[in-house]
């Protein structure tokens, strides 16, 4: 097995990043405003001039080559995007488009409709939505509920994240030169809304009827490609799932320090700093392991270290992310517990995000293959 | 209905007797349930320890699951009434512990029938925890009580006729020298109930603002300043109710954890397995410890054991709902619905995977968190130093807030 160790820091250039994406988000992405955006107070729920002033500095476009008018950096640099994006939970597009979409149109190889692709994406002109339903583990066999044929797209996908403001559906269908990658307008499916338990991140059933599309790629490198995309968004999003248990663990320490019962503040007794001390543990693992799932998250599609280093990050930091969204809501007593609290808001997106790209379960029994350590006797 | 003298009656067989006997007059398939309750109330067999009278028979207390049980088994115990729980379990122990015979004539008939709906009016916003901090205040006015101050997080608000309400008389002793409980009238000049939504999206609980509002000394509950030990007796009580109701084998949320697993062969994998199985052991367990419960309270009150109870639940009804969700895969990302509602019970069962997961959030902050909880029963029954009080003995209104 591979010894070589990732770098496991953050570099300086990605520390500037941090501070310049936390800052607008700090100025444009209150949790009050997030919550009148849930609440249908202040327009639709993704947040497109955010997502804009996001691409204005460049977070959209992090791992794609200059030369395909991205910034040349790399998933990494992502990552700590992912972070903040996750700290504010942030109602912009980004993991569906800037990973997902971007991942699986990096693999594709040598594209004419990727590279285009890629450069709108990048400068933020276009968004585009990786349509499989959020829950689809890396392992996955490749979709077949829609079919490609002369005359279009025919079928369903279920659960579409980022899809409802996307311009362009990146679809995953069966024709028959077997699995393919397909370009479609958005507008031309149907995209029913669903009510989700994450309120902060929309997701659509797409119907398809002879709907147009443009073949990006075919047969194995179809399949490579989608498979890179779910590993490198299920490493990305434990980089989100950090971030939300970052905000959970400060918010609920900083509530801790003022709030009083008992003649004292509740933070100087022992039962809630004890735990708030192994919270603290909990997210400094899984701060190591999502930048080791970042590190990797380039490589090709058959890269067994980013494949268990993906892995590891969903079986691990997923759960980190629901403890610490838990104890914020419980630390916070009945406040915790009411509407106008933001902490709900990383409960539900917590929550939802232990079931996207895979549970912790199935990333476990990925890794249990992969480690050879079989559940049971052959 | 002859009422045959209790005394003469007492026994397992004269009770099932004396419930056969309601049952016959009041045909629980045709009847109301509100007049069967109240048939069963004269009956003397609401609460068979009760003074006659008053909904009992000053029967041993333990003979109370007997005619629990024989209702039960004639099919005469109505459901849905989830939305009384704060009379039955609260209200009704402390008003028989501390009402007068006055007081238990008028509030618990119409408690135990359904008709009059409670709610509770403690935790206040600087105050919860730490509920003898509270400083909504009550100043007497001849043969009356002036009251002010706010109450939050008042579950059935919004329904309640009563409040079982607890104000501060007495800001210059110590906290819990200085409190007085009462019983509020909801529809009283001055009290305004506003919902509060919750993570659910509902607004299951309230803001409560009280401005003026005059209560009787009548509806005065103990004597003054002993608010604090009348509001223990809730407390023990509120703990039993929400943690101890006893259920059969794979009630509750394992049930629907269980059906899911045994309609969704597809969704099965051996983590999500160990975890169910897990889950159902401990289910089944602390089913089991209900029912040791409930039968030890049937001798006698409620004691810390009630804290066990509600500490056990709630982290069985957190982890269980977890679960559920993720055994639910992706529909698990979905919710049934958002909308704003005030609803007259909290029930589990009616919605889906994700309300349930959410809801269960509070079952560790609700009638006490499982941290002081925790702090109970290292306490009172570990006998483990308290915390260094610093608070004790200072005067309430001198205290940091
Ligand atoms: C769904 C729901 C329904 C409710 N219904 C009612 C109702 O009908 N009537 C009513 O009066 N109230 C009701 N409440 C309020 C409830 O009783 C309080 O929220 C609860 O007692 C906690 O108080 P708090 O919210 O002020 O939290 P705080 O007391 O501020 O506690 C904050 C956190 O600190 C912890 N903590 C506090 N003190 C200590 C300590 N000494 N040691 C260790 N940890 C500590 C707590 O456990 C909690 O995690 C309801 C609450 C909920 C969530």
């Amino acid at each position: 097995m591979s010894t070589s160790e990732a770098d496991l820091l953050y570099s300086e250039v990605e520390e500037e990043l941090r501070a310049s994406v936390r800052a607008l988000l700090a100025d444009k992405c209150a949790p009050a405003g997030v919550l009148a955006r849930v609440d249908g107070e202040a327009g639709p729920l993704t947040d497109t001039a955010l997502w804009q002033d996001l691409c204005g500095l460049g977070v959209a476009g992090l791992p794609v080559p200059e030369a395909l008018g991205g910034a040349g950096a790399g998933w990494r640099e992502a990552a700590v995007v992912a972070e903040e994006l996750g700290r504010a939970v942030a109602p912009v597009p980004f993991l569906g488009s800037a990973v997902l979409s971007t991942a699986a149109l990096l693999a594709v190889g040598d594209s004419p409709t990727a590279a285009a692709t890629l450069g709108r994406m990048a400068s933020g002109e276009a968004t585009v939505a990786l349509a499989v339903p959020l829950s689809a583990p890396p392992g996955a066999a490749f979709p077949d509920t829609v079919r490609a044929a002369a005359d279009g797209l025919s079928g369903t996908v279920t659960k579409v994240a980022d899809a409802t403001t996307a311009d362009a559906l990146l679809v995953p269908a069966v024709g028959t030169d077997g699995p393919g990658l397909y370009l479609a307008d958005a507008s031309e499916a149907v995209r029913t809304p669903l009510v989700t338990l994450d309120l902060t991140r929309p997701l659509v059933d797409v119907g398809l009827d002879r709907t147009p599309a443009r073949p990006v790629v075919t047969g194995r490198a179809a399949e490579h490609a989608l498979r890179t995309a779910l590993r490198t968004g299920a490493a990305l999003l434990s980089a989100e799932q950090l971030g939300v248990a970052e905000w959970a663990l400060g918010t609920t320490v900083d509530y801790l320090k003022t709030r009083t019962q008992f003649g004292r503040p509740v933070g100087s007794f022992q039962a809630p700093k004890h735990r708030l001390a192994d919270l603290w543990v909990s997210v400094s693992q899984a701060r190591a392991v999502v930048r080791n799932a970042a590190s990797t998250a380039g490589a090709g599609a058959d890269d067994t270290e980013a494949e268990m280093a993906a892995a590891l990050a969903q079986a691990f930091v997923s759960g980190v992310a629901v403890t610490a969204a838990e104890e914020a809501v419980q630390l916070h007593g009945g406040i915790g517990f009411t509407w106008e609290h933001p902490a709900h808001l990383y409960l539900k997106r917590a929550k939802s995000d232990a079931i996207a790209l895979g549970t912790a379960d199935r990333h476990r029994s990925a890794l249990a293959g992969m480690v050879d350590l079989p559940a049971g006797a052959e | 209905m002859t009422t045959a003298p209790a005394g003469a009656t007492i026994d397992a067989a004269g009770l099932r007797q004396r419930v056969a006997d309601v049952v016959a007059a009041h045909d629980p398939a045709t009847t109301d349930p509100a007049e069967l309750l109240a048939a069963r109330f004269d009956a003397g067999l609401a609460w068979v320890h009760f003074p006659e009278g008053e909904g009992g028979l000053g029967a041993p207390r333990a003979l109370q699951s007997v005619v629990d049980a024989e209702f039960e088994r004639l099919g005469a115990t109505p459901a849905g009434r989830e939305k009384l729980i704060i009379g039955l379990g609260m209200a009704a122990p402390t008003i028989l512990a501390f009402g007068t015979p006055e007081q238990r004539r008028r509030y618990l008939k119409p408690l135990y029938v359904g008709e009059e709906v409670w709610c509770q009016l403690f935790s206040e916003p600087g105050a919860g925890s730490d509920l003898a901090a509270l400083g909504t205040r009550a100043v007497r006015d001849g043969e009356e009580w002036v009251v002010d101050g706010q109450k939050v997080w008042t579950s059935l608000a919004h329904r309640a006729r009563w409040a079982i309400l607890v104000t501060r008389t007495d800001p210059d002793v110590p906290k819990h020298q200085g409190m007085t409980y009462f019983i509020c009238d909801m529809r009283a000049p001055g009290v305004e109930v506003r919902p509060l939504r919750q993570l659910t999206g509902e607004a299951e609980f309230n803001e409560v603002y009280l401005t003026d509002v005059r209560i009787p000394d009548s509806q005065r509950l103990g004597a003054v300043g002993e608010g604090w030990r009348v509001a223990q007796t809730t407390l023990m009580n509120e703990r039993v109710s929400i943690g101890g109701t006893a259920e059969p084998r794979e009630g509750g949320l394992i049930g629907i954890a269980a059906g899911i697993w045994r309609s969704r062969p597809e969704a099965r994998t051996p983590g999500l397995h160990d975890a169910l199985m897990r889950l159902w052991v401990e289910a089944e367990a602390a089913r089991l410890t209900k029912e040791r419960l409930r039968q030890q309270l049937a001798i006698g009150q409620p004691g810390p054991e009630g804290s066990a109870a509600k500490l056990a639940f709630a982290r069985l009804n957190q982890e269980i709902a977890g679960l559920e969700v993720e055994l639910l895969g992706a529909e698990g990302l979905t919710y049934d619905d958002w909308t704003l509602r005030r609803p007259e019970r909290v029930g589990m069962e009616a919605r889906g995977a994700g309300y349930r997961y959410l809801r269960s959030r509070g079952n560790s902050i609700e009638g006490g968190t499982s941290e002081i909880l925790r702090n109970i029963i290292a306490e009172r029954v570990l006998g483990l130093p308290g915390d260094i009080r610093v608070d004790k003995d200072v005067a309430w209104k001198d205290l940091p807030k």
